[in-house]
């Protein structure tokens, strides 16, 4: 299997990741969509490391993964608190922090 | 380990699972419930793992599976449960033709990555990881000697930023209560001075030709009351209509 095939695949979903965080109004939903960005760039990093045949970009991967779950939990406290106070996730809503 | 030369049976896998894994991505971003969009991502995400272990990652596999199929999307799921099943989106557009824009931008990104790095790519071989493998004993072996010697800087402070993001969420998700708790007397007398009828609520169903939760009660004068519903089903929008020509038919029939 070539690897450039992963690549592509990598992108595709950094990609759809993007537009959803472009796209979407919840914040729940534009939180998904960064870890799957997230995921999309482990997956190349998966594919760099078989490439060139050493395992740095599996612990490249693996630390990743370890951010992504601490970011994880302090993203979603703060939608939790922002929802306790507004009574809404929607991302439009906190833009009073403007005025 | 499914090594450097490439089976049949890895590119059947990858492209099943490639397949999978975008279809739960483009579910993510185009489901309008979030619970919907959680679930789609769990799929990308499992199906992503399975891409992983064909890739001689066996390891980043299974964390994947346990880390985020397992943490990361129960917190999801956890955390729209307590923002409410009902928190879905709204399609009005704040900026004008953001979506489309957006919807460009993406594509024109998806196709500079691809395009680049896929051509960059497409002439070399992978030369694969058995070797590295091999080296230690196996792949955990090999990883946990890249961490405990050359990152272990990097592993020293990820225990760091792992304590911070623990001690930053109970801050964050702790609430300071003002006032005393309420006793039950006080409780008590709120309830049968306030507005609200002090009384249970009708059940669902009750003179209705269904028992299911879904369907309203109906008054005496045979008009259906979404106080029956449950709350949630109400916020969601869950109500069994209630044929009114049916109601007046059965009064009729009644009345005879």
């Amino acid at each position: 299997m070539n690897p450039s095939n992963y690549i592509v695949l990598s992108a595709l979903l950094f990609g759809i990741g993007a537009i959803g965080v472009l796209v979407r109004r919840n914040a729940i939903v534009v939180f998904m969509s960064v870890e799957l960005m997230l995921n999309a760039s482990n997956l190349a990093f998966v594919a760099f490391a078989r490439t060139n045949g050493n395992l740095d970009g599996q612990v490249v991967a693996f630390f990743v993964m370890v951010v992504a779950a601490a970011e994880v939990v302090v993203g979603l406290a703060i939608i939790v608190q922002i929802f306790r106070s507004r009574r809404s996730a929607s991302i439009d809503e906190p833009n009073l922090l403007k005025y | 380990m499914i090594g450097t030369p490439a089976t049949t049976g890895e590119a059947v896998l990858f492209w099943v699972c490639a397949i999978l894994a975008v279809l739960g991505a483009l579910g993510l971003i185009t489901s309008r419930k979030a619970v919907h969009c959680a679930l789609w991502m769990a799929l990308t995400m499992i199906s992503l793992a399975i891409l992983y272990i064909s890739n001689a990652a066996p390891f980043l596999g299974m964390v994947q599976v346990i880390v985020y199929t397992g943490a990361v999307m129960m917190l999801f799921l956890f955390v729209i449960m307590v923002v409410g099943v009902d928190a879905s989106d709204s399609l009005i557009e704040t900026i004008k033709g953001q979506r489309w824009a957006a919807l460009f931008l993406g594509l024109a990104l998806i196709v500079i990555l691809a395009w680049g790095l896929g051509s960059a790519l497409s002439g070399v071989p992978a030369t694969g990881v058995d070797a590295a493998n091999r080296e230690f004993g196996g792949n955990v072996q090999g990883i946990a000697h890249l961490i405990f010697t050359q990152y272990l800087v990097v592993f020293e402070v990820t225990s760091a930023l792992l304590i911070t993001a623990a001690l930053g969420a109970m801050v964050l998700a702790h609430r300071e209560h003002w006032k005393p708790k309420p006793t039950q007397e006080e409780l008590s007398k709120a309830r049968f001075l306030g507005e609200e009828h002090p009384g249970n609520r009708p059940n669902p169903g009750i003179y209705a030709r269904h028992n299911a939760v879904d369907t309203p009660a109906l008054l005496p004068d045979g008009t259906p009351t979404e106080l029956s519903i449950p709350g949630p089903l109400r916020a969601r929008g869950d109500i069994a209509p209630v044929d009114i020509q049916d109601v007046h038919q059965i009064e009729e029939a009644d009345s005879l």
